[in-house]
């Protein structure tokens, strides 16, 4: 039989999961370590998910729970149905952020996520200081973390200047072709 | 033996110790490791969350480079880059996913490099030298953290088990110490929220760090910058979540058998520590 | 001249909608040797039967070809119509024009030539079929049955009771199986011992019952009515014809540590031993396995203490033969062990038990007497957690089925632990409660309204041991995914039901079917749940599929009907499409020169030597026979035969070069 709802179908497409599979046992809720903090639990959003609604998926797309999860793979190391939730997560907050419903917690991890790429793009390597600059910047903590950087300095732990490698145009083309191309957003 | 290696980030920067305890003990167990020219980040958590081909791209990218240098074999120590590294390979199987992914890295790319973490690499080539080479029995009594990257997801990484795994563990006692059998050996120390909720690591890894401790464990040993970095920089905010503050230290793997091999601490970076390392 | 009758039946639509019968009946009557040709809708009922039977008394027909369905079908019923009107019944064949036809092809014109050709093959076929008598082979009214647990003995004494025969086999020192490990049964809580052990009783004095202990089934051959079964019966060491039961022995034996069986491990039994006292035979076996004397050549206490004098050193293993004629099949299940579990400490954790470990500590003819109590230190547990669906329900772990009963039991378990703990509190983690017998939703109801057992919707993730508690991650799925964590005393997991090991040798043994889970499998899941695709092999009870007690002994009956049944009849009548040597006239006799390489060749056994012999008895040549009773008309023989001596009634060479010659003459 065909399935007839675009959501479910699109995700199928997608990550290969069919939510019919979930039979809300519950088992990757039981295990998840941040649970606890998250707007709602993942074997919740998976039954948002099988009601297949818009509103539904409206709600998911808005929450912290798809920007809180770790992708500790601790549910899907216990799914008895197999279910990659984990791949969802990161559908799900591909297309939350294509369609700007970021809910208001996620600022900050994804402003993190933000710079840590930005200084990939131009250095081609992780350069901690640019991050932490970058970061600052997007998200006004200005003080935080401030005590540590001296004693990450001083135990060589702390690079000031960037590691520049020499395929920096190749890692640029990278990201002009995926996350910057603006005719991949919204799959 | 020569072994191509990609030591990612972390190991060049903010886990500046785990790089040197890697290179001393290859030094000491006559691995030659072969960096991979000119490698750049793997895209870490931040490619996966926000756009699936970046984070196949940039490994693809790594994997690429490694063959065309000719490379059979790349060990990845940090588990961060080595989950995604094997993801990208198996992700990459799929013909539809490896055609977008070569046009968009323009290199050549046939997915056949053979992909191990540290322990891989200790289990296959080293065991016996470790054993015949062991001047320090590291006579400790430690939980061997293994966190998540290292062993999830089991259907790619195929290493270990997923509860309760065994192969550091294993590790610890050919060097002469006794791994506890502890609860916390694969949750979550908190990830890639070091910086951006703090608050949580400290919670998460603070768990970890209080059944360590009610388990009379006298260090913790792990596999992966990330974790030690969680539960080591963090200490201070860790600290301030649990009942009894705690000393214990976070050690590699590799420092724990660098100590066993009678490496000095210094060439193995155990200075660099933000929680004291006295064992 | 042959004058055949061709019938060729629409069979409703099934058949028309894509051939055109009319035409094929036109055509076929333009063949040499068909004498009447005609289609009907629905050949195989009476108005179309006795279309049949009119046809041959009017036309004088020897040979009728029916082109319908599969012979699998109606084969008998056509055959039957023809004898009614006096036609052997041989003489009858079917052309599948369904199944091999109208069923696989679209509608149009190759469709209706294939039929044409199928039915004219059978024509070809039919003017050289020779009329032929069933065989009549004799039945042995002997029953073998194989397991000695609830549905062995029930099935033995249905069977017993009607005056037949029955050979009980059992593969443990004892009949009883998982029901004797019960300690009571739901939805009644009757003592499961107290309602098994006459049975177990009556099964050892009936008068027409021969119970083997401590036996197996070593090898099977031959066919429905006349099975030839090897039963190796196991040295007990303890010749049981002596022994008294005293128990003398065991009391003496300094092996005292070996994980009883029957307590699923949780209490030691001795080498030499008796599973549990109420045992039928209650006589001990010595257990070569961990006995002092057969590892290293010391001790013999039990043979000083014996009074008799029953044991028996060198006994060594004996195989008997058994001619029975039905067998029925009942080896019961198996339940997974705590160290299945990675996510529940992989069988590490002493007080994380199995469903049927529990039973044991409930049982007052337990390693506790009842008591419930932890394996670790032999506290009363304060706080239980029952984990219900453990490994069923379970792709990932490779069991996708419900094992049945665990809903059920479990309750019943929490029940039990509540009524000898009236301060315990006990939490039962589930998915859905499946309780569909008789009195079975009641039952559960009970347990949460009047023993207030917790029961929380979710499933727990995983169980670990801190300061000797057990704690159990879990959730309420109905609370929106609220995490529930308990510090418990004791976890008990419902572990999935899985097939007895041996199972799948067994069914190779006896050439029956059976699933990936080898489960038996029965021969139609609706209409006959009871028998094999093997005939004369029946099934009853959980070697089929996890089952409660009322359908295992609801199956057990109904498997011991059909055994009578089919010992109801004096002869098994079968059907002569057998292989047969040829004979002529002296001086040859036969073609068959004596090489007998289809006697090598045969699977059955069923050639044998025959000694033709001249007046002054002297023998004039060995030829090769063949048994009717045995053969089963593979043809294999006949492939072998260099002298082209043996053919098989009913399908001979001629006959199917026939059929072949006919097609391509088309």
């Amino acid at each position: 039989m065909e399935n007839n709802n675009k959501i479910s179908g699109d995700l199928l497409l997608h990550t290969s999961v069919d939510v019919a599979r979930c039979y809300q046992c519950g088992k990757c809720t039981a295990g998840c370590v941040l649970a606890s903090e998250m707007n709602f639990p993942p074997s919740y959003l998976m039954r948002l998910l099988q009601t297949g609604t818009e509103e539904n998926y409206e709600r998911i797309l808005r929450s912290n729970t798809i920007w809180l999860c770790l992708n500790c793979e601790n549910c899907l190391g216990r799914c008895p149905m197999e279910i990659d939730i984990p791949k969802v997560m990161d559908y799900l907050r591909e297309q939350s952020l294509n369609s700007n419903k970021l809910h208001p917690d996620a600022k900050p991890i994804v402003s993190f996520h933000k710079s840590f790429l930005d200084s990939i793009k131009y250095t081609g390597r992780l350069y901690e200081v640019g991050l932490i600059a970058g970061f600052k910047a997007r998200s006004f903590r200005l003080t935080q973390d401030l005590k540590l950087a001296p004693k990450m300095y001083l135990n060589g732990k702390l690079n000031l200047m960037p590691e520049m490698i020499k395929d920096r145009k190749g890692i640029g083309e990278i990201f002009a072709k995926t996350i910057d191309n603006p005719k991949t957003k919204h799959k | 033996m020569k072994i191509g290696f990609y030591p990612g980030c972390s190991l060049k920067g903010s886990s500046r110790e785990y790089n040197e305890s890697v290179v001393a003990i290859a030094k000491a167990l006559d691995i030659e490791l072969v960096e991979i020219k000119d490698w750049n980040c793997c895209g870490a958590t931040a490619a996966h969350s926000m756009n699936e081909e970046l984070s196949l791209s940039l490994p693809a990218r790594i994997l690429a480079l490694a063959e065309a240098q000719g490379l059979k074999e790349v060990v990845v120590p940090c588990a961060a880059c080595y989950n995604r590294l094997m993801v990208t390979q198996h992700e990459l199987k799929d013909d539809n996913k490896r055609g977008r992914v070569t046009d968009i890295i323009k290199m050549s790319y046939s997915g056949d490099l053979k992909i191990i973490n540290v322990l891989q690499m200790l289990e296959t080539y080293a065991m016996d030298k470790i054993q015949a080479k062991v001047t320090k029995p590291f006579a400790h009594k430690v939980a061997c953290y293994y966190g998540c990257l290292l062993i999830r997801p089991h259907k790619i990484l195929q290493f270990d088990r997923v509860e309760d795994p065994q192969s550091m563990d294993t590790m610890i006692k050919l060097i002469g110490g006794n791994p506890i059998d502890w609860a916390f050996k694969t949750e979550c120390c908190g990830a890639g929220f070091s910086v951006s909720r703090t608050d949580l690591v400290a919670k998460l890894s603070g768990n970890i760090l209080q059944d360590a401790a009610d388990r009379s464990a006298e260090a913790i040993i792990v596999a992966c910058p990330m974790c030690q970095s969680n539960l080591d920089m963090r200490r201070g905010a860790i600290n301030e979540t649990l009942s009894k503050p705690s000393d214990i230290p976070v050690l590699f793997i590799t420092q724990a058998i660098g100590l066993a091999l009678g490496v000095s601490p210094k060439e193995l970076g155990l200075e660099r520590h933000f929680v004291t390392v006295k064992l | 001249m042959s004058k055949i009758g061709v019938f060729i039946c629409h069979c409703g639509e099934n058949i028309s909608a894509t051939v055109d019968c009319e035409r094929v009946a036109q055509e076929i009557r333009k063949v040499e040797g068909v004498e009447y040709a005609i289609d009907y809708k629905y050949m195989c009922s009476d108005p179309g039967q006795t279309l049949i039977k009119d046809a041959i008394r009017e036309h004088h027909l020897d040979g009728v070809v029916v082109g319908s369905c599969s012979p699998r079908m109606h084969e008998p019923t056509f055959r039957k119509a023809c004898a009614e009107a006096g036609l052997n019944p041989f003489l009858c064949e079917m052309a599948n024009l369904r199944e091999h036809c109208s069923w696989v092809h679209e509608k149009g014109e190759a469709t209706t030539e294939k039929a044409f050709d199928l039915v004219k093959m059978l024509v070809e076929k039919v003017k050289r079929n020779k009329p032929l008598d069933s065989i009549k082979v004799p039945i042995t009214k002997k029953a073998l049955v194989i397991g000695g647990g609830i549905a062995g003995i029930q099935a033995s004494l249905d069977i017993a009771n009607t005056g037949h025969q029955v050979i009980l086999i059992e593969k443990d020192p004892s009949i009883g199986g998982h029901m004797s490990q019960l300690s009571e049964t739901f939805p009644t809580l009757d003592c499961s011992q107290c309602i098994l052990t006459p049975r177990m009783v009556e099964v050892a004095q009936h008068p027409n019952i021969t119970l083997y202990t401590y036996a197996e089934l070593d090898s099977l051959e031959g066919f429905i009515g006349n099975f030839t079964a090897k039963i190796r019966l196991k040295a007990k060491s303890v010749d049981h014809k002596k022994c008294t039961g005293c128990g003398a022995c065991f009391q003496k034996c300094p092996q005292k540590r070996i994980p009883s069986e029957f307590n699923a491990g949780l209490g030691n039994r001795t080498a030499i031993y008796v599973p549990f006292p109420q045992a039928v035979p209650n006589k001990p076996v010595i257990d070569r396995e961990h006995c002092n004397y057969y590892k290293r050549g010391k001790c013999k206490i039990c043979e000083a203490t014996c009074p008799t004098g029953a044991i028996e050193w060198d006994k060594e293993d004996e195989i008997i033969t058994e001619q029975v004629g039905a067998i029925v099949v009942t080896t019961g299940f198996n339940v997974k062990g705590a160290d299945f579990f990675p996510e529940y400490g992989y069988g590490k954790y002493k007080d994380v038990l199995t469903g049927l470990q529990f039973e044991r500590l409930a049982s007052a003819s337990g390693p506790t007497l009842g008591e419930i109590r932890r394996p670790s230190d032999g506290t009363i547990p304060k706080k239980i957690v029952f984990i219900a669906c453990a490994g069923s329900r379970d792709p990932a772990k490779g069991i996708p089925y419900c094992s049945k009963i665990c809903c059920m039991y479990t309750a019943k378990h929490a029940m039990l632990y509540q009524h000898k703990v009236h301060d315990g509190e006990s939490t039962v983690f589930y998915m859905d409660i499946r309780a569909g017998g008789k009195n079975y939703e009641e039952f559960v109801r009970r347990a949460i309204e009047e023993d207030h057992v917790n029961y929380v919707r979710g499933r727990v993730a995983r169980v670990y041991e801190k300061d000797g508690k057990l704690i159990v991650k879990g959730v309420d799925t109905l609370l929106s995914g609220q995490q529930v964590e308990i510090e418990a005393d004791m976890v008990v997991l419902a572990t999935a039901g899985v097939s007895n090991c041996g199972a799948e040798q067994l069914a190779q043994k006896m050439h029956i079917s059976y699933d990936p889970y080898h489960f038996f499998a029965e021969a139609h899941p609706k209409l006959k749940p009871v028998e094999t695709n093997t005939a004369g092999i029946f099934l009853a009870g959980a070697c089929q599929a996890p089952k409660d007690i009322p359908e295992t002994v609801g199956m057990a009956s109904g498997a011991a009907v059909k055994v009578a049944g089919l010992f109801s009849n004096n002869e098994l009548v079968r059907e002569p499409l057998i292989a047969v040597v040829n004979r002529c006239a002296p001086p040859q006799f036969s073609t068959c020169v004596g090489c007998f390489m289809c006697q090598t060749a045969c699977p059955y056994n069923a050639i044998e030597r025959e000694e033709i012999k001249g007046r002054d008895g002297k023998v004039i040549k060995t030829v090769a026979k063949v048994n009717p009773g045995l053969c089963q008309g593979c043809g294999t023989c006949v492939a072998f035969c260099r002298s082209k001596s043996i053919d098989i009634q009913g399908y001979s060479n001629e006959q199917m070069f026939a059929e072949v010659m006919s097609l391509l003459n088309h």
